[in-house]
């Protein structure tokens, strides 16, 4: 169960080489956090954050999650309650980031990045859903990106499918009212990670830990939506209504 | 009769519950039986995930929640019968719905010179949570705790079939009840015993103290003296005035001492909530600094000394029910209460607590300190001789969760609880050492819940 200030005791992660994530689980287990269930699409890539939790005490497991197949999302879930009885927290933390000029060269490619992206956080958003109304707790915490916020022309398939995730988290989040569930919107800046490895940092660029610190924070402050930095939540709050030949120029660097 | 203030919910006309702190809310199917054949069908349960009563919902955290399972609002079956008495006895027994509240009993027994054996700090409380919590008072000192006064009590099992038991009478599950946050089954109604009155007049003498030392020796050597007493403490003061204390004791006026005050009738009795709450309040209202001027004012508005002072019952043991809803003025995080009970010569780590709390600025309106009796024999029953502090705080405070947790290793540490009524996330591997006799208690719970129909979410997260 979550407890008052926003700890809760066991977490399914979706996406569970996310090193977005493992910061956030890291501090989950230093909390109250016993049980871990990963969601991966090769258990054998996980198997080092399993033994690094495993020898923090903790409960841990991997379950085969890929988010290109919707139709075994639900499995996915039943599965990894199976493993662990209620689920206080689902993290939707898998996603491709990609590289525009690929993009724009091979739109089969970029298509692919929108299922994984929007199309698998739908499916498996909704299947988790499904089961946190039948547990009457639990929450979904769903990772998307200041670049959804206002797409760029240097990354806007990447931008809009984080848009097209982050509007998704919102409306769930609404429609769980009333249920005892609910569904968190985390918004990270440009984050030092593999992902954007060799990439030029965007201002205000952030670490892993500090977006987990975040995520914690907002979590015991019961916020529904969750910017980390959370001064990206004033700095966007302008960009968003900048005109478009400013913004082009800003978000050109 | 006035409505009394619903069970909160956290959307009205869903099912989402939570408690008095406003905090974790989960869903559930609520149900409202409105006569005792209805409140009796709710039991056995088919449903899977389980079964809690709920009263008032005055406990803090998710005692009275059920995520996922059913939940039965006990309020709509409040009737109660005062029994005729020998008019020679001290006391005189009354039957109640355990939807009855302390607030609806007074209304009736004040006017007839009754009163409860245990009145906690909010009149808003019903029968059932009283008994589930073995609520205390500021009597505790004198006569224990609210089961240490009850005859009987029916319960419905999760078989469905209803016993009726007391400290005579099974008197395992009786004790296991008390105390037992509502997980041996659904208490139906229980007799008890309740205390003859001079009038509804207290007089009241109040001290101000410097400091920790100061207060702790005040109660020391004085409080076998007094019937009720309690001090407020100011956890924001730091440095010299670590731990200043206004101590207020009382007892209850006879007619003659009540008579300049209330006139001709010595039982008169009128409580009202004078204001509401506004329903939204942005967050940070109360921050550091509007608590501490707020404490600063409330210490030297109190006087030095004052003897013999007649209050009201509102006034002396009720005075945050004035304002309705006052949980709210916290705002969208809530708050939570974190109270204990440690050992009369674990004074020292008193000291420690309230000067960790002091150093650690963490906000804190007024605490309250009592000196507690002995302990009654419920496995789970919170009060045990020594010191016991309560203190709301505001969840959103940075770091709270590390100092609660350390804090709670103090507790631990000198063979200290904490209280499962106001309990909202502490360590669940913490009960077994707070609660030594908790295996006794789930021997009770396993003969009569075997398949754990009865369930709560205070009892999946401490996972009891
Ligand atoms: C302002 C304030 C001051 C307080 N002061 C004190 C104090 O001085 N001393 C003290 O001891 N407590 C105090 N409390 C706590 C309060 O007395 C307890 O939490 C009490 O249990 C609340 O009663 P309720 O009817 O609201 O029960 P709820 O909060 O609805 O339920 C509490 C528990 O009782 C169980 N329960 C309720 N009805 C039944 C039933 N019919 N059968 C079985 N189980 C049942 C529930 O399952 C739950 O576990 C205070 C609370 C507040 C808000």
């Amino acid at each position: 169960m979550r407890d008052a200030l926003g700890s809760v005791q066991s977490v399914l992660v979706l996406g569970g080489n996310s090193e977005i994530a493992m910061a956030i689980v890291d501090r989950l287990v230093a909390s109250r956090c016993k049980k871990v269930v990963l969601g991966v699409r090769s258990p054998a890539s996980a198997t080092t954050t399993l033994n690094r939790l495993r020898s923090a005490g903790v409960d841990a497991d991997t379950v085969v999650f890929d988010a290109l197949d919707p139709a075994s999302h639900a499995k996915v879930i039943d599965a990894a309650a199976e493993r662990i009885g209620d689920l206080d927290m689902v993290i939707l933390a898998f996603g491709v980031l990609g590289e525009q000029s690929e993009f724009n060269a091979n739109p089969v490619a970029a298509a692919d990045a929108a299922r994984v992206n929007f199309v698998g956080a739908v499916s498996s958003g909704l299947a988790a859903a499904a089961k946190l109304r039948t547990q009457g707790h639990g929450m979904i915490l769903a990772i998307t990106s200041v670049a959804g916020v206002r797409a760029r022309a240097d990354n806007f398939v990447y931008g809009s499918t984080k848009a097209g995730m982050d509007a998704f988290a919102q409306g769930l989040g609404d429609s769980l009212i009333g249920s005892g569930a609910r569904c968190v919107v985390v918004r990270p800046g440009f984050v030092h990670t593999r992902m954007t490895e060799g990439m030029k940092p965007a201002p205000f660029a952030t670490t892993p830990d500090k977006i987990a610190d975040a995520v914690i924070n907002g979590l015991q402050k019961n916020k529904e939506m969750i910017w980390a930095p959370p001064i990206l939540s004033t700095l966007f709050t302008i960009l968003r209504h900048l005109p478009r030949p400013l913004w082009r120029k800003i978000s050109a660097g | 009769m006035r409505p009394e203030p619903a069970a909160s919910r956290a959307v009205p006309s869903t099912s989402e519950l939570f408690g008095w702190g406003r905090t974790a809310p989960t869903g559930a199917d609520v149900r409202r039986p409105t006569s005792p054949i209805e409140l009796q069908r709710a039991l056995p349960t088919s449903f899977e995930r389980g079964l809690i009563a709920r009263g008032l919902g005055r406990s803090y955290g998710d005692a009275a929640q059920n995520a996922g399972g059913t939940v039965i609002e006990t309020t709509d079956v409040a009737a109660f019968t005062i029994h005729d008495s020998d008019p020679n006895s001290n006391t005189v027994l009354v039957t109640a719905d355990a939807g009855a509240s302390i607030d609806r009993l007074l209304h009736a027994l004040v006017p007839q010179g009754l009163f409860v054996p245990v009145t906690p700090g909010t009149r808003y409380v019903t029968v059932g949570g009283a008994i589930a919590a073995d609520i205390h008072g500021k009597n505790h000192h004198l006569k224990g705790s609210w089961c240490n006064h009850v005859e009987s009590l029916h319960l419905q099992l999760a078989d469905g079939s209803v016993v009726e038991v007391g400290p005579d009478r099974d008197s395992e599950l009786f004790w296991a009840t008390a105390g037992g946050m509502g997980l041996t089954g659904v208490i139906l109604d229980a007799t008890f015993r309740c205390p003859r009155i001079g009038s509804s007049q207290l007089v009241v003498d109040t001290d101000r103290a410097a400091d920790l030392d100061a207060v702790c020796e005040l109660m020391r050597s004085g409080d076998h003296l007094y019937d009720y007493s309690v001090a407020w403490i100011d956890l924001m003061a730091t440095g010299k005035s670590m731990g200043r204390s206004v101590l207020t004791r009382g007892r209850f006026a006879s007619a003659s001492e009540a008579a300049p005050k209330i006139g001709a009738d010595p039982y008169v009795y009128r409580a009202n909530e004078l204001v509401s709450a506004p329903p939204f309040m942005p967050a940070g209202l109360l921050n550091n600094l509007s608590i501490r001027v707020f404490n600063e004012l409330w210490f030297r508005k109190a006087p030095v000394e004052r003897r013999d002072e007649i209050q009201s019952i509102p006034t002396f043991f009720h005075p945050l029910d004035m304002v309705r809803g006052w949980n709210r003025i916290y705002g969208p995080a809530g708050f939570l209460q974190w109270q204990f009970v440690i050992p009369f010569d674990a004074t020292s780590t008193l000291t420690t607590i309230v000067d960790e709390i002091s150093q650690s600025g963490c906000t804190s309106f007024l605490a309250v300190l009592k000196s507690f009796g002995e302990g009654n024999p419920g496995p789970l029953s919170f009060p045990a001789g020594g010191w016991t502090l309560a203190l709301d705080i505001p969840t959103g405070i940075q770091g709270l969760g590390p100092l609660l947790d350390r804090l709670d290793d103090l507790v631990v540490g000198v063979g200290g609880r904490i209280y499962l009524a106001k309990d909202s996330r502490v360590r669940p591997e913490l009960l077994p050492e707070m609660y030594p006799r908790l295996n006794e208690w789930r021997e009770v719970r396993e003969r009569v819940d075997p398949n754990r129909r009865i369930m709560s979410d205070l009892a999946r997260r401490l996972g009891l």
